[in-house]
């Protein structure tokens, strides 16, 4: 009965019964989130994560703007019918540049952590603008304005910095030439692709299949969605080495 | 009945209080930078938003404005003959509220719904694509549904069971309008394409920021009503609404960890990336639903079911476990979210462990609630607003089994990305957080009105069965589509192969997804016909004789 009668003092003070509450509350979060970012194990050492092309991080601004983490996951699960259909299990430092993470929560479409190199350029192109020509039971929206949009990269550079900010490791030089890159990688013969694949290793630089000189919005997500999970060799991948 | 300031002398002289003061000078600077920011801004959506906020500001100068040339000289009196003179005015704005953005986040729902099962009707809209609308539904249905009827519900509960006058002048109208302005830039938002696309966090960074200075308010004046309080205790509910405030506060801000990209930008990159940001996402997302729409909804039960049942809360001691149990182990939860994903082992494990364990304090205020009734179970016969109180407890006990089933790696490897998950939100959503809010409007409205009674109880009636019917219509069909899909995904087969390609799966989604539309579609009836009796509760000139419920609660022993 005593112990009850102690209960008292957070039903009399409300000042105690807050800091009670902010104590209570804080405990399961400080455990779970302080060690992911401080525990080496918490994402694995691999070669070929690189961040992302000024074209690329247009795309995926894109791709967030438009909802599609909402339907499409992007992290493959470590269950034998995903990765017989999606691929290698995805690792954490494959997405480890990406503000925010779009991993996703519901698959009403295929997962598309390694849609990269799957389709081709023509098939996105189309799909995007009309996914029932390619799918004919697909249930995706039509996004057409995505063709017919300029893709409007002028603050571009402004984005990279703030990434900068974040920890991304953009260098100075590849922010300055950001509005190059872009044209640079949306074309098959731009004098800038050499410059480009050195600021961005095994960047596919290439012309998207738009109208020739006009780079839009479509282009910028074909771009995105070309490159992910295409960056890890798994063949050289040492799963051992990261054990968790 | 006189009162001292209706009788106010005409000569005493009238002046601003401080509040009014600076309220009106922030206003009108506010006005100006959003004016400021909407001629620099990148692009005409922000521009856009910046206008918006610059109107709400004007709106809000000449509100205050206006209010001082009409009020007395004086400010409202804290009591009234000896009874304290309640504040009722922004709850009333706040209720209504709730159900305008309900019947508006329900409708969202459905079309989205029923763009699953017919895309065409997404018609090649990029503003109604189902990837815009689909947090507006989340968003409209959680946050500003539920979050005005936590808004009213708070301001009145804390009110009654403090026997005080809410604390502050202009800022609880500040919370409330504020609130709301923060709905509208979040909501037109995501059919303009500004999102920071983290579910259930999507507004970007200036809603971001101007919610955190709603909220802050709205914690100080629960506070401060808290602290001039007549009873020498606080009632079970404001330990849950208190619960509730501040943890949403520290996870909203958490979780909404951003730099903008410029001032004149609405675009921003959040500071985490990757496995941390999934794993601070899930600590926001699963306490969102652990502390908006469970910590919050139960203090509505705990105010709401015993003053209409009257009877008191069954147990005392049962509440003090179950709320500390409740908020120490949501918060473990999140990781559930993230199994056999790139989260390490240890932190799924975790998330497991505390799910399962979550089950028992959940079960405890499931039966604090239900057993509440005792003794009076027959008003569930002649009482439907009752009724629905009680199913949203049982739904509620249901929806807290089956989390924690699904919290279990092997069940959530089947169950994960597909409409399972859809159906076990939706059993919560429109059964427990819906059914106690339609519970609580029918009681609030006649209470804060001053009315005798509903315009209809055979409307609620009709509300209950048509909506429970769409409830059943709703789960069943995930169930079903869930658990299909899942199977179908990691079926074999006799030679070792995958024996459906996706595209198989979504198109045996097709019949089930037009179910479910009908079910949210008899829901949206439901809340329809809600809608048009609380609207002739209010306009229905038979005034109370008494203004109801005099009597201050008492903690149960």
């Amino acid at each position: 009965m005593s112990l009850w009668n102690k209960h008292a003092i957070f039903e009399k003070n409300s000042l105690i019964l807050l800091i009670g509450v902010l104590i209570v509350i804080s405990i399961g979060g400080l455990v779970e989130v302080l060690p992911l970012f401080y525990m080496k194990s918490t994402i694995e050492e691999v070669e070929g994560v690189r961040p992302y092309t000024p074209l690329e991080l247009a795309g995926r601004d894109i791709y967030v703007r438009e909802g599609c983490y909402l339907c499409h996951s992007q992290m493959i699960r470590a269950l034998r019918d995903e990765v017989e259909r999606y691929g290698h299990y995805s690792l954490a430092a494959e997405s480890m540049y990406d503000h925010p993470f779009q991993w996703g929560s519901k698959r009403n479409g295929p997962d598309l952590a390694r849609v990269g190199n799957k389709y081709s350029d023509d098939w996105h192109r189309q799909h995007l603008n009309n996914p029932r020509s390619v799918v004919p039971a697909s249930i995706m929206p039509s996004y057409p304005w995505l063709a017919q949009n300029e893709l409007d990269v002028k603050h571009i550079a402004d984005n990279m910095r703030t990434l900068q900010i974040e920890g991304t490791p953009y260098t100075q030089d590849m922010i300055d030439n950001a509005q190059a890159d872009v044209r640079a990688q949306a074309s098959d013969d731009d004098a800038g692709q050499a410059a480009l694949a050195k600021r961005y290793p095994k960047v596919v630089a290439r012309h998207f299949g738009g109208q020739i000189g006009k780079v839009t919005e479509a282009d910028a997500v074909i771009a995105y969605l070309q490159m992910l999970g295409a960056g890890v060799d798994f063949k050289i991948y040492d799963e051992k080495a990261n054990i968790r | 009945m006189t009162t001292s300031h209706s009788a106010a002398s005409p000569h005493q002289a009238k002046t601003m209080t401080l509040g009014e003061m600076s309220l009106l000078i922030l206003s009108v600077f506010a006005m100006l930078g959003a004016l400021v920011i909407a001629a620099k801004a990148y692009t005409p959506e922000y521009a856009f938003h910046a206008y918006v906020f610059a109107a709400a500001s004007l709106a809000s100068a000449l509100a205050i404005a206006n209010r001082y040339y009409d009020r007395p000289a004086e400010m409202p009196a804290q009591m009234i003959d000896g009874k304290p003179n309640y504040n009722y005015g922004p709850i009333k704005i706040a209720t209504i509220m709730a159900v305008f953005w309900g019947i508006v986040g329900m409708t969202a729902g459905l079309l989205i719904a029923l763009q699953l099962a017919y895309p065409a009707l997404n018609f090649d809209l990029q503003w109604i694509s189902f990837g815009r609308l689909r947090p507006l539904h989340t968003s409209g249905v959680i946050f500003a549904f539920g979050g005005n009827v936590l808004l009213a519900t708070s301001f009145y509960v804390v009110q009654r069971t403090c026997r005080a006058r809410l604390a502050g002048d202009l800022a609880p109208w500040f919370v409330i309008l504020g609130y709301n302005l923060f709905i509208v830039l979040a909501g037109t938002g995501y059919l303009l394409g500004i999102t920071q696309g983290k579910e259930y966090a999507e507004p970007e960074w200036y809603a971001d920021l101007w919610l955190t200075i709603v909220w802050v308010v709205y914690l100080l004046i629960f506070l401060a009503t808290v602290m001039k309080r007549k009873e020498p205790h606080i009632y079970v509910a404001n330990w849950f609404y208190l619960a509730f405030i501040v943890t949403i506060a520290v996870l909203h801000l958490g979780n909404n960890a951003a730099i903008p990209v410029s001032l004149f930008s609405s675009k921003s990159y959040i500071v985490w990336s990757g496995v941390q940001d999934a794993m601070i996402q899930w600590w926001y997302g699963h306490n969102a639903v652990g502390f908006f729409l469970t910590a919050g909804f139960l203090a509505i039960m705990y105010y709401f079911v015993p003053k209409r049942a009257e009877r008191p809360v069954y147990s005392y001691r049962l509440s003090i476990i179950h709320f500390w149990a409740l908020i120490f182990m949501y918060i473990w939860a999140g990781p559930h979210h993230l199994h056999y994903t790139a989260l390490p082992d240890w932190a799924q494990t975790m998330g497991m462990v505390f799910s399962i364990m979550l089950w028992m304090p959940s079960w405890g205020g499931m039966i604090n609630g239900l057993m509440t009734l005792s003794g009076a179970w027959d008003k569930l016969r002649t009482d439907p607003v009752l009724r629905m109180l009680v199913v949203s407890i049982a739904f509620y006990g249901m929806s807290t089994f089956e989390g924690p089933l699904m919290s279990i790696k092997v069940v959530n490897s089947l169950s994960h990305y597909t409409d399972w998950t859809i159906g076990h939100v939706h059993s919560g959503a429109l059964g427990w957080v819906g059914y106690v809010s339609f519970g609580a409007l029918y009681c609030l409205v006649p209470w804060i009105w001053n009315r005798k009674g509903l315009y209809s109880l055979r409307l609620v009636d009709w509300h209950f069965w048509v909506s429970t019917i769409g409830i059943v219509l709703y789960i069943t069909s995930m169930w079903v589509a869930g658990i299909l899909q899942g199977l179908m995904w990691r079926a074999y087969t006799s030679l070792g192969f995958l024996e459906y390609s996706f595209i198989e799966t979504v198109e045996r989604m097709h019949p089930f997804y037009i179910i479910r539309a009908l079910g949210g579609a008899l829901y949206l009836a439901g809340t329809l016909i809600m809608a048009w009796n609380l609207y002739k509760t209010i306009v229905s000139p038979e005034t109370a004789q008494e203004p109801m419920g005099q009597a201050a609660l008492v903690p149960a022993e």
